[in-house]
């Protein structure tokens, strides 16, 4: 038995209320605090959140009846256009960095990230990259223009990128803001991969890290090889378009598949580089609510890295239709139906460590558990669109679209939902309300599901993605109308969200250091943490050192 | 002011040995492999588009290899090599002018470089909208150049600073940080340099 010794430690930092407003965004604007700098990711997300929702309510509007003229065709190719690359770039991205910016630290035992100043150029470059791209909304066919907004799709196959077939500067907007994106993203992979290799606390191994910061670990370094192919390729799309070089352009011999693969060599992984961090929030998130350590450390690492080492090798299996040939068809049917199986390992260890527990219905294991089971069904229809002859039967069609959302809504942001509800009480200090809480739960569950299973119906019917309307008569309307209801359900629920975030902030019970009894450094700190975090520097002895330091006769030092 | 008071496990008694890497050698290995992505994709670009031009001037024709400016630039990796480990040994004058030598090989690197596009844009007509070898050709070899001029800027910083006295020992891990990414820019000019002048010809 082992008693940790622990240090008292006074912690101060300057109120921000009662200074004259102006210090207090000076202070934000200027800020190389990982703290601030990853909740200015989030909040920033959030308005993005909001923006990219409302396209997509204003699509199901479009859809939600046959021959419907609620939006022109051009307004619905911006549309989706925009729904995609803001989901992707300036939600999804800056979310997961925000989340990974502010807790890193804290759960390693650092003060800060390893770059302060890199941290705060990511970024504002990043937030620059989607002012820009929403700039297109009023500069896009150059000033003297009425403006629009790139309608390229969110992947932008050539040649339709070609300045020939895209005159003005609408898609160079797409482009411009997504490479600067990419520029942001990778400085703040490469902080996040530092920090993690460079700043952890004395005893915290490798070995001892939260699977939080592993996975992190793992998206960050993905990063490095799936975000700097896409910016290759947008630079090529600019020489094309700029300085008339032939990268796409079919009429010189180049090629638009090549374009192709260059997308999704990025695109896929991509995937794993935002669905990580949502298996890093369950990680932390669903030992502490069954009240077990997490089934399987090992097995989740190697699991982990595993994803991202497979993940590298699927990118084709979005190009059956284009006619890869038998041997690449056989190569990327393998490799992709490979991939479910280390994320088969972590469902299971999800399940094992729920397995005997004492489960706590908080609002986050809610969330958690919701997560497990539709990220199962995601994985289930991802192993049949794995199947080349099915892919040609389906590719392109809602079934798809309904597949992919079904991973990042019904996983993806359902883990970040469960991220928000539990980790606060440790940015604000005040908890959210639970009982909004459950209303915003079962609203979006049912929201979702009215959505996105009903919408792989019209897809397995054969309707098409991103047409702007469809005739009556084709068995598509019913179906459609359910999908949009869905949205309407799913956006009254983020609204309670969203008022769940504020109120609480104001008026939320006190919430204390550590709320849920948790296990990880940052519930160590006051909530919200100091400026410097941690007083001293913390040692840790095990993977739980809370644990540790709350149960001196049962530690968990002597079973790793 | 708000006051609160925290519990933060600390161990005394651990008396291990606790190192971990230098943050500035793990941010540069990253800043290398995201770069590395970047190369391979236009590479990969270079060789499938190698011979698929539907018109002249074909590399065969045009392209000479640039031997000397080649040495050159290898030949900076082992100055700046030795710039570190003097810096190490305290020996500040050495340092400085092997600095001074990487800095002038480099720049000859460049000027090779520059003539070799004047002599195919002036006298060869090829652009980089030629053809599909034009359009590979200068964006390898001039995303190439453009990360040699960002590695000319920080040591030419570095020799200004040398030649002030403000470089001390205390410095050669943060040399040694420039010096990786310079290995990384010539052992890229080998990768080019064998794809572009031996198999694109």
């Amino acid at each position: 038995m082992t008693t940790t010794p622990v240090i008292e430690a006074i912690d101060e930092t300057a109120a921000s209320h009662g200074r004259p407003p102006l210090n207090v965004v000076y202070e934000w604007l200027t800020t190389v605090d990982h703290k601030k700098i990853g909740l200015m990711y989030i909040v920033y997300a959030l308005i993005f959140l909001v923006i990219a929702g409302f396209q997509a309510i204003l699509m199901r509007i479009q859809l939600a009846v046959p021959n419907n003229h609620f939006v022109s065709p051009q307004v619905f190719n911006q549309l989706f256009t925009m729904h995609g690359t803001t989901m992707v770039f300036f939600v999804g991205m800056p979310i997961l960095f925000g989340f990974g910016n502010y807790l890193i630290p804290l759960m390693i035992g650092a003060r800060d990230m390893a770059f302060p100043r890199l941290n705060a150029f990511s970024f504002w470059i990043s937030a620059f990259a989607g002012v820009l791209l929403y700039f297109s909304y009023v500069g896009g066919s150059g000033l003297y223009a009425a403006g629009s907004a790139p309608d390229v799709g969110w992947f932008a196959y050539a040649p339709l990128t070609a300045k020939v077939f895209s005159p003005g500067h609408s898609t160079d907007y797409w482009t411009l803001a997504v490479f600067l994106s990419g520029v942001g993203s990778i400085g703040t992979a490469l902080n996040i991969v530092t920090t993690i290799l460079s700043m952890r606390c004395k005893g915290m191994t490798m070995g001892r890290m939260p699977l939080l910061v592993w996975l992190y670990l793992v998206m960050a370094s993905l990063v490095f090889v799936t975000v700097s192919p896409l910016t290759a390729a947008q630079i090529m799309l600019t020489l094309d378009r700029y300085l008339g070089a032939h990268f796409f352009d079919t009429q010189a011999g180049g090629s638009a598949v090549l374009w192709m693969h260059f997308f999704w060599i990025f695109g896929h992984p991509e995937v794993y580089v935002l669905v990580l961090p949502a298996f890093a929030f369950v990680n932390e998130i669903v030992p502490v609510f069954s009240r077990k350590a997490i089934f399987g450390y090992a097995a989740m690492v190697a699991a982990s890295v595993g994803i991202g080492f497979i993940s590298l090798s699927v990118w084709a299996h979005h190009m059956f239709t284009v006619g890869l040939g038998p041997a690449g068809n056989t190569f990327f049917v393998f490799a992709t139906m490979v991939i479910s199986v280390p994320t088969g390992i972590k469902i299971f260890n999800w399940l094992a460590t729920i397995w005997g527990g004492k489960v706590i219905f908080a609002v986050p294991m809610m969330f958690c558990i919701a997560f497990i089971f539709q990220f199962l069904v995601a994985g289930l229809t991802g192993i049949m669109l794995s199947a080349a002859p099915f892919d040609w039967q389906l590719g392109n069609s809602y079934f798809v679209v309904a597949h992919f959302h079904y991973v990042l809504v019904g996983a993806i942001l359902f883990a970040l939902f469960a991220a928000f509800y539990y980790w606060y009480p440790k940015v604000t200090g005040r908890m959210m309300s639970e009982k909004l809480g459950k209303w915003h739960f079962w609203l979006f569950v049912i929201g979702f599901h009215l959505t996105f299973d009903f919408m792989h119906i019209p897809g397995l019917l054969g309707m098409p993605r991103r047409i702007y309307t469809y005739e009556a008569g084709r068995e598509w309307e019913t179906l459609n109308l359910i999908v949009g209801i869905g949205a309407i359900i799913q956006t009254i629920a983020t609204l309670i969200f969203v008022y769940n975030l504020v109120r609480s902030y104001f008026q939320g019970e006190v919430a204390g250091h550590d709320p849920w009894d948790a296990w990880t450094l940052e519930w160590a700190t006051p909530s919200p943490p100091p400026s410097y975090n941690f007083a001293v520097d913390p040692t840790v002895n095990s993977r739980r050192p809370l644990w540790d330091l709350k149960h001196p006769e049962d530690s968990d030092t002597g079973y790793e | 002011m708000m006051n609160t008071t925290s519990a933060i496990p600390i161990d005394g008694a651990m008396e291990t040995p606790w190192t971990l890497p230098y943050r500035g050698t793990v941010g540069m290995a990253c800043l290398i492999v995201a770069e590395a992505a970047i190369f391979i994709i236009f590479i990969v670009a270079y060789i499938y588009y190698i011979g698929k031009s539907l018109s002249g001037p074909t590399p065969a024709q045009v392209l000479e290899m640039p031997i000397f400016g080649t040495i050159c630039l290898l030949s900076s990796s082992i100055t700046v090599h030795f710039a570190v480990s003097a810096l190490r040994k305290q020996n500040l004058r050495t340092c400085t002018i092997h600095l001074a030598g990487t800095v002038l090989l480099g720049s000859i690197f460049l000027i090779t470089t520059a003539q070799e596009w004047y002599h195919l844009i002036h006298t060869e007509g090829l652009t980089i909208r030629t053809n599909l070898f034009g359009t590979t050709y200068y964006s390898l070899v001039g995303l190439h150049a453009s990360h040699v001029v960002v590695g000319l800027i920080m040591l030419s910083l570095t020799l200004c600073f040398a030649l002030m006295g403000r470089v001390t020992e205390e410095h050669s891990e943060k040399l040694e940080v420039l010096s990786l990414y310079w290995h990384f820019v010539d052992g890229v000019w080998v990768v080019v340099f064998l794809v572009v002048y031996v198999l694109g010809r």
